[in-house]
């Protein structure tokens, strides 16, 4: 398994090279102190993991994730335990460690490497049209590092781009997949979702509130462009 | 506040009697927190404490490497009171850093 490690500590790129070492199916390619140098080997080299640092000036490891478009599987490295459930919104995050990283630790993560890989090659058959997205009756299957993800569509309550990607945001889990809105747009029934922004699609029975230019769905505060208020309005029950 | 005593037990561990790793470790951490701690100082000179959460936050790992965890504890609390301006501390961080510094010279 080739891997890279982007640190901007030194001391953190030596020792998770050293615990690499002890790893007979890992090999470090290269190490980089920043993301951009690591975006610009990744852009002629392929890797299957990365052990990403999430903490590094200009280019967080989050932003570095968000530039990739087929992200290998990653392994997050950090000082600060608070990042953890951010980590997981990324299906390419398979573990996130807290430094100082012990052996054990290390050595476990790396096992969730293996199993994920066993579970790609079984669920490797599942590509309908080599598409992002599909639609089985109220269910939307969504690729997500080669494996087909089943979501509720009711469940879903808006949709955000996100560059080059899209971000579900369903009423128990967020799904990071790349996609346009407009794909996704095409799979999704009109009757519950409509375009508010260019940027957002909001299943409208999960609205709060309206407020001017913004609707509240949960805790999030969406915004209506000018064009799609009056679709909008016209779709609710008014008194 | 009491210091805690640095050690080389982490890195011991990690060695695994590599000698070679051992040495190399430590020369890294020789080389970079004199260049840490200066940056936080003066980082803290310009008030930009939200900077200097940041040198917290990167010397924090060295801190735990060294087998400090009275000092690691420290510098959570003292990273998260820079984040919200409050630089009050600094003399005990401070401290702390000298401690290290000085452990590293004596090996």
């Amino acid at each position: 398994m080739k891997s890279i490690i982007v640190d901007d500590e030194a001391a953190a790129r030596a020792i998770t090279k050293q615990l690499c070492k002890k790893i007979e199916a890992l090999t470090v390619a290269e190490e980089f102190e920043n993301a951009i140098d690591a975006i610009k080997y990744l852009n002629n080299n392929t890797v299957d993991l990365i052990f990403l640092d999430i903490h590094m000036p200009t280019f967080s490891g989050f932003d570095f994730i968000q530039t990739l478009k087929n992200p290998p599987l990653i392994i997050l490295t950090t000082s600060d335990r608070n990042f953890a459930l951010d980590a997981f919104e990324y299906d390419c995050v398979v573990d996130y460690l807290v430094k100082p990283i012990t052996p054990e630790r290390f050595a476990k993560a790396v096992d969730r490497i293996k199993d994920r890989s066993v579970a790609n090659k079984i669920e490797e058959p599942l590509q309908p049209n080599d598409e992002d997205t599909a639609t089985v009756g109220n269910d939307l299957y969504v690729n997500i590092d080669r494996r087909l993800v089943k979501i509720n569509v009711p469940d879903i309550c808006l949709i955000e781009a996100k560059g080059d990607y899209i971000k579900i945001k369903a009423e128990d889990k967020n799904y990071v997949v790349h996609s346009t809105l407009k794909k996704i747009e095409e799979k999704l029934p009109t009757h519950l979702f409509l375009k508010v922004h260019r940027s957002y699609i909001i299943n409208t029975t999960k609205i709060v509130d309206i407020e001017d230019n913004s609707v509240l769905i949960k805790q999030d505060v969406i915004p209506v462009s000018r064009a799609n208020r009056k679709e909008l309005m016209k779709r609710l029950n008014l008194l | 506040m009491q210091l805690d005593t640095p050690n080389l037990s982490y890195i011991k561990e990690l060695a695994d009697g590599d000698a070679d790793f051992e040495a190399s470790l430590i020369a890294i951490l020789k080389k970079e927190l004199p260049k840490e701690k200066e940056a936080f100082m003066e980082s803290v000179q310009q008030k930009n404490y939200q900077n200097s959460a940041a040198h917290v936050h990167k010397i924090k790992h060295k801190i735990s490497i060294l087998g400090l965890e009275k000092s690691y504890d420290f510098a959570i609390a003292f990273e998260e009171e820079l984040k919200n301006g409050d630089p009050k501390r600094y003399d005990t961080f401070l401290s702390i850093l000298q401690n290290m510094e000085k452990f590293l010279t004596t090996i």
